[in-house]
C-alpha cells in the first residue's frame, strides 16, 4: 500500500507493506535513523516520536495508521539553523545520556511530558519518562535535563 | 588555568541529540550496498538432540537467500572452557536461545516469516536448570567431561578455622542471574573485499579482541579482518569481544558472497546475549562479641550457563572475597557448573559485586548475631590506612585505601544517627511501613587484567592533534575526558583535538574497554605518548631558539625558554610543519588499581504488603583525581541505579525445564525512573601511584556497593520482625513470604 507521512515538514510518501511499522517506515523509507529499536514489546520507549504533536511508541504504530499525518523525530526538533531545542540543550547540559541509545526517544518523551506540564515536580519528570527505559544514567540526570529545560531548579 | 578536575560538557553529545548516533544499524556505508539480512534459528527448548531439521520450506520461502545449518559449516569447532561449542548446533541443543541455523533473506521483514518455517525435530533430554541440580550429576551436559563441574580451586578448609570464635554464623546467599541487556542490542554487518579481506562492523567494547577471535574463527589471519565499531549503545561487559554469531555471520556472508546485516531482537537479546551474577555463595563468619571478626570461609558455585565461556568470574570472586577487611583466617573456595540455561559472562563488575554482595551481607549477619550496629562492626575490622600497600589473604595487593573515612562520610552525609532513631520510633509504634538502613563497603579491583593499553599521537601541520586510543568508550564520556587530559598536557584547545578508536585498521594493537580499564590505561598511554611528543618538540623548539632543550618549557601550546618569554616563541603548528611530531606507545606498566568506597541505602517496606521502596541512596566511591566531574558523577549515577536495580527487581528466571520466564522486557523488570531516588553524591579522592595520572576505574564501582547497601537495607527494613536474610531481588513476593515465615515461626 501506499503511504504518504509529512516527517519533520517534508512529506514522504512510499510503497510498502501492509505491516510496515511506523519505525522502520522512519528510519528505512524516510531513511531517518536517530529512532531507535530497543525492544519488542512497547516496553522501552527507545523509538518515541511525535504523532501530530503527540508521544507516541513507533513499534506500535503502523505506518498506514500515520498515513496522511505527521511525525517528528529527533532530526526535526532543532532548528534549521542548528539551534538546538531547550530540551536538547538541556540533555547536554545535564548529562542526560551516555551510550546515546535511549536518548531520541527519551527527548522526545520530555519534549510532549513539558507540552503537557511546562513546570513539572521532580515526582512528575520521573513519572512521565517511566515509558522510556534508560540503561545508563541511572535517570538523575534525565530528570535534571528535563528540570532545565522547563526554567527550574537542578540537583547536581 | 588546568582545565582537569572541571565539569566539562561532552563534546560526544552533538552528534547524539541531533541526528542520533549512528549504531550499526544505523550504517548506510557503501560497502553494505546490496545486503542480505540474517536471522538465527534458536532452540525453543532447553535440552534436546535434534533429530532432524528440514529446510526445504523455509527456502522456498519469498527473499530468502541462503538456510545455514552445522551440516554446512566447514569451520574448525571453538573451545568454550573445556568443551567444544559449535558454531550452529550440532546434533544436541542445550540451552533455550541456542543458535540451530541461519536465515539470509533479501528483505527485513522476509526474516521472521523464513525462519518460522526452518522445521526442527527435537527429541528432549533431562534439564538441568539449577545449580543444585548440575551438582547432583545425575543429568551431564557433556558426556566426555563425565561431570558438570568443570572447574575447581581451593576448598581444602581446616576444621579448627572457626574454632577461637564466640561466635559463628553461616548462610547461603544467591547472587540472581541478571541480564546485561545493552539498550541496543548485538548487532553486526560485514562484506569481504575483493582484496579478500572482512570488514566487520561490530557493536564491540573491544574490536581488536574480536578481529583476533573472529579470524581465529574463519581460519584467516588477522590481517585478513578488519574490525570498526561504531557507537556502541551500552555494552555492561556483554560486548567484550565478539560471540560466535560474528564468526557464523561473516562465515555466512562469504558463503553467499553477499555483504549481511545482523541485528537481533529484545527478546532472542534476553535468552542469547550472555547474562551475568548467577552465583550462589556460602558464607561462614565467626569472631569475638566485640566485633572482631577472626575468620571468614567463602564458598563460590558459578553457574557457567551452558557452555562455560568466561571461568574469571568465580576465581575473581574469591580474589576480592575479604573486601574491606583484614581478617586472620581467611579460605575460599570455587566451583563453576554446566546447567541449560544461556551462557555467563561478564557484567558490569563482573566477579567483584557477588564477592561485595557476599562480605557484605555476611558482615551484618554478623553484626545482627553479636547485637552490634553494622557501621561499628566495619570500623573494627577495616584495614587501616598505615597497612596499604594491603597484601590480602586471597592474593590482591591494594594500592591506596581509606576506608573508614568513605564510611564516616556516608553515615554524616545521610544523617545516619537520625535515620537509627527514626527507625527506632516507628518500630515502637508499630509502624507498618518499616525503615530500613543498608550500609556497604566495599573495595574493587580495575585494570584487573594488567595487559596494558596503546596509545598513538600525532601532532598535525596545522598544529591540530589526533590521538588513537586501545580504549573503546561506549557511552562512559571518554572521548571528552581524553580530550580534556591532551589538551591540558599539550596546550591545545579541545576543538582542535581529534579522538579516534574502535578501527583495528587504525588501531591495531590494543586492549579495549572492560574491567573500568579504560582512563587509568588508555589515559596513561595517552600521557606517555604526549610526553614523548613533547620532547621531540623541544629539541626541535631548543633548536629554533637557540637554547638548550632543557632550558625549553610548553606554556600555553608554545614552546619558550623558560625565564625569557622575550626571547621569542614556536608554536605546535610551526614545529610540525618542520618535522614530523608523533609518538607510538604501549603502557605496559599499569598494575591494577582498587577503588573503594562507601554506600547508605534507606528503604521503606510496607510490611502488610511487601512493597519495597527505595527513598535514599547516599555514596561515596573514591578513585582516585576526577578529571571530569561530569562523566565522573554520571558512571556513578548509572553504577548506582543498575546495581540497585539488581537488589530491588531484576532476575532472569527459568522454570525447572529451562525455559526462561523472563524473555522481553516485558517481563524482565529493567528499574524504571519512578522507582528510583535523586542520588546523593559525597567526593573522595585519594590517588594510585600505579600509573601516570593516579586515577583509579569508576566504571563499575557504584555497581559493587549498591547491591548490598540496597540489599542490607531491605533486610535490615524486617529484621525486627525476625527476618534474617533473604535473597535478591526482594520484590513484594519474596518479601511479603519471608514475612509470613517469620510470622509463624515466632
Amino acid at each position: 500500500m501506499k503511504v504518504s507521512i509529512e516527517i519533520n515538514g517534508t512529506t514522504v510518501s512510499e510503497e510498502v507493506e501492509d505491516r510496515t511499522l511506523l519505525v522502520h517506515f522512519v528510519r528505512e523509507q524516510a531513511g531517518l535513523t536517530a529512532t531507535n529499536i530497543g525492544c519488542d514489546t512497547t516496553s522501552c520507549g527507545a523509538c518515541t516520536v511525535l504523532l501530530d504533536g503527540e508521544s507516541v511508541k513507533s513499534c506500535t504504530v503502523l505506518a498506514a495508521q500515520a498515513d496522511g499525518h505527521s511525525v517528528t523525530t529527533l532530526e526535526g526538533l532543532h532548528g534549521e539553523d542548528g539551534d538546538l531545542h531547550p530540551v536538547q540543550r538541556a540533555f547536554r547540559e545535564e548529562h542526560g545520556l551516555q551510550c546515546g541509545f535511549c536518548t531520541p526517544g527519551m527527548i522526545m518523551a520530555s519534549v510532549s511530558l513539558l507540552d503537557h506540564n511546562p513546570k513539572p515536580t521532580r515526582q512528575e519528570v520521573r513519572a512521565g519518562l517511566e515509558g522510556n527505559l534508560c540503561r545508563c544514567t541511572g535517570y538523575h540526570n534525565i530528570v535534571n535535563a528535563v528540570m532545565n529545560a522547563s526554567g527550574q531548579e537542578v540537583q547536581r | 588555568m588546568s582545565i582537569v578536575g572541571t565539569r566539562v560538557v561532552r563534546i560526544e553529545d552533538q552528534q547524539l541529540i541531533t541526528q542520533g548516533g549512528t549504531y550499526v544499524e544505523d550504517l548506510r556505508v557503501e560497502a553494505l550496498t546490496g545486503a542480505v539480512h540474517a536471522m538465527f534459528v534458536r532452540s525453543p527448548i532447553a535440552h534436546a538432540r535434534i533429530a532432524s531439521i528440514d529446510t526445504s520450506a523455509a527456502l522456498e520461502a519469498p527473499g530468502v537467500v541462503a538456510v545455514y545449518t552445522a551440516a554446512d559449516i566447514d569451520l574448525a569447532p571453538h573451545k568454550a572452557g573445556p568443551v567444544v561449542e559449535p558454531w550452529l548446533a550440532d546434533g544436541v541443543v542445550r540451552y533455550v536461545g541456542e543458535p540451530v541455523a541461519l536465515v539470509l533473506t533479501e528483505e527485513r521483514y522476509q526474516l521472521a516469516d523464513a525462519a518460522e518455517l526452518v522445521d526442527i525435530d527435537y527429541d528432549p533430554l533431562d534439564v538441568v536448570a539449577s545449580i543444585d541440580s548440575a551438582l547432583s550429576d545425575e543429568t551431564v551436559l557433556f558426556e566426555d567431561q563425565g561431570t558438570n563441574v568443570l572447574q575447581t580451586t581451593g576448598g581444602e578448609f581446616d576444621d579448627k578455622s572457626f574454632d577461637d570464635c564466640e561466635v559463628v554464623v553461616t548462610q547461603t546467599i544467591l547472587n540472581q542471574r541478571v541480564a546485561p541487556a545493552p539498550l541496543e542490542v548485538r548487532g553486526a554487518a560485514c562484506a569481504w573485499g575483493e582484496d579478500g579481506r572482512l570488514t566487520l562492523w561490530l557493536s564491540t567494547q573491544n574490536a581488536q579482541i574480536s578481529r583476533s577471535t573472529v579470524a581465529k574463527g574463519l581460519g584467516v589471519e588477522s590481517k585478513d579482518v578488519r574490525v570498526i565499531t561504531p557507537d556502541v549503545g551500552g555494552g555492561f561487559g556483554a560486548k567484550i569481544g565478539s560471540d560466535p554469531e560474528a564468526v557464523v555471520l561473516g562465515w555466512a556472508s562469504k558463503r553467499s558472497g553477499r555483504p549481511v546485516r545482523w541485528v537481533e531482537t529484545r527478546s532472542e537479546n534476553l535468552v542469547s546475549m550472555t547474562h551475568g551474577r548467577a552465583q550462589q555463595n556460602r558464607v561462614t563468619i565467626g569472631g569475638r562479641r566485640d566485633g572482631t571478626v577472626l575468620a571468614f570461609r567463602l564458598e563460590v558455585v558459578q553457574d557457567a550457563g551452558a557452555y562455560p565461556r568466561t571461568m574469571f568470574l568465580p576465581t575473581l570472586t574469591e580474589l576480592m572475597g575479604t573486601g574491606v577487611y583484614h581478617f586472620p583466617k581467611v579460605e575460599t573456595s570455587s566451583r563453576a557448573v554446566v546447567t541449560n540455561t544461556t551462557p555467563i559472562a561478564a557484567y558490569r563488575g563482573a566477579g567483584r559485586p557477588e564477592a561485595t554482595a557476599a562480605i557484605e551481607r555476611a558482615m551484618d549477619l554478623f553484626a545482627a548475631e553479636i547485637g552490634m550496629d553494622p557501621a561499628e562492626v566495619r570500623r573494627v575490622n577495616f584495614i587501616r590506612p598505615e597497612e596499604f600497600p594491603y597484601s590480602s589473604p586471597t592474593g590482591a595487593t591494594y594500592d591506596t585505601g581509606e576506608y573508614a573515612k568513605a564510611l564516616d562520610k556516608v553515615l554524616e552525609a545521610g544523617g545516619y544517627a537520625d535515620l537509627r532513631a527514626e527507625q527506632a520510633r516507628r518500630r515502637e509504634a508499630g509502624d507498618p511501613v518499616a525503615l530500613g538502613l543498608g550500609i556497604a563497603a566495599y573495595v574493587e579491583i580495575t585494570g584487573g587484567d594488567s595487559g596494558g593499553e596503546s596509545g598513538r599521537l600525532l601532532i598535525n601541520p596545522d598544529g591540530s592533534v589526533t590521538a588513537y586510543t586501545g580504549s573503546s568508550p561506549h557511552g562512559q564520556g571518554l572521548d571528552t575526558t581524553l580530550t580534556m587530559l591532551l589538551s591540558d598536557q599539550l596546550g591545545v584547545p579541545m576543538d582542535k583535538i581529534t579522538i579516534r578508536h574502535g578501527d583495528t585498521d587504525e588501531v591495531p594493537k590494543a586492549i579495549g574497554t572492560f574491567g573500568s580499564r579504560s582512563l587509568q590505561l588508555g589515559g596513561s598511554a595517552l600521557r606517555q605518548a604526549a610526553d614523548q611528543v613533547i620532547e621531540q618538540a623541544r629539541a626541535l623548539a631548543a633548536d629554533r631558539l637557540e637554547a638548550s632543550p632543557d632550558d625549553i618549557e610548553l606554556s600555553e601550546g608554545a614552546f619558550q625558554v623558560r625565564g625569557a618569554p622575550t626571547s621569542g616563541s614556536v608554536t605546535w603548528a610551526q614545529l610540525a610543519e618542520q618535522a614530523e611530531l608523533t609518538a607510538d606507545v604501549w603502557f605496559g606498566d599499569g598494575a591494577p588499581t582498587f577503588p573503594f568506597g562507601a554506600h547508605l541505602a534507606v528503604v521503606e517496606v510496607d510490611t502488610l504488603t511487601g512493597k519495597v521502596e527505595l527513598k535514599r541512596i547516599i555514596a561515596c566511591d573514591d578513585a582516585g583525581p576526577i578529571v571530569n566531574p561530569l562523566a565522573f558523577q554520571g558512571q556513578r549515577h548509572g553504577g548506582l541505579g543498575q546495581g540497585a536495580a539488581q537488589a530491588l527487581l531484576e532476575v532472569m528466571n527459568y522454570d525447572a525445564d529451562g525455559n526462561p520466564t523472563t524473555a522481553t522486557l516485558a517481563d524482565y523488570s529493567f528499574i524504571t525512573a519512578t522507582e528510583l531516588p535523586d542520588f546523593e553524591l559525597v567526593d573522595s579522592e585519594t590517588p594510585t601511584t600505579r600509573n601516570l595520572l593516579g586515577v583509579k576505574g569508576i566504571g563499575e564501582a557504584a555497581t559493587i556497593g549498591s547491591t548490598p547497601a540496597v540489599h542490607n537495607a531491605v533486610v535490615d527494613a524486617l529484621s525486627h520482625l525476625g527476618v534474617r536474610h533473604l535473597d535478591m531481588p526482594t520484590t513484594p513476593l519474596r518479601v511479603w513470604q519471608a514475612l509470613t515465615d517469620a510470622r509463624k515461626a515466632n
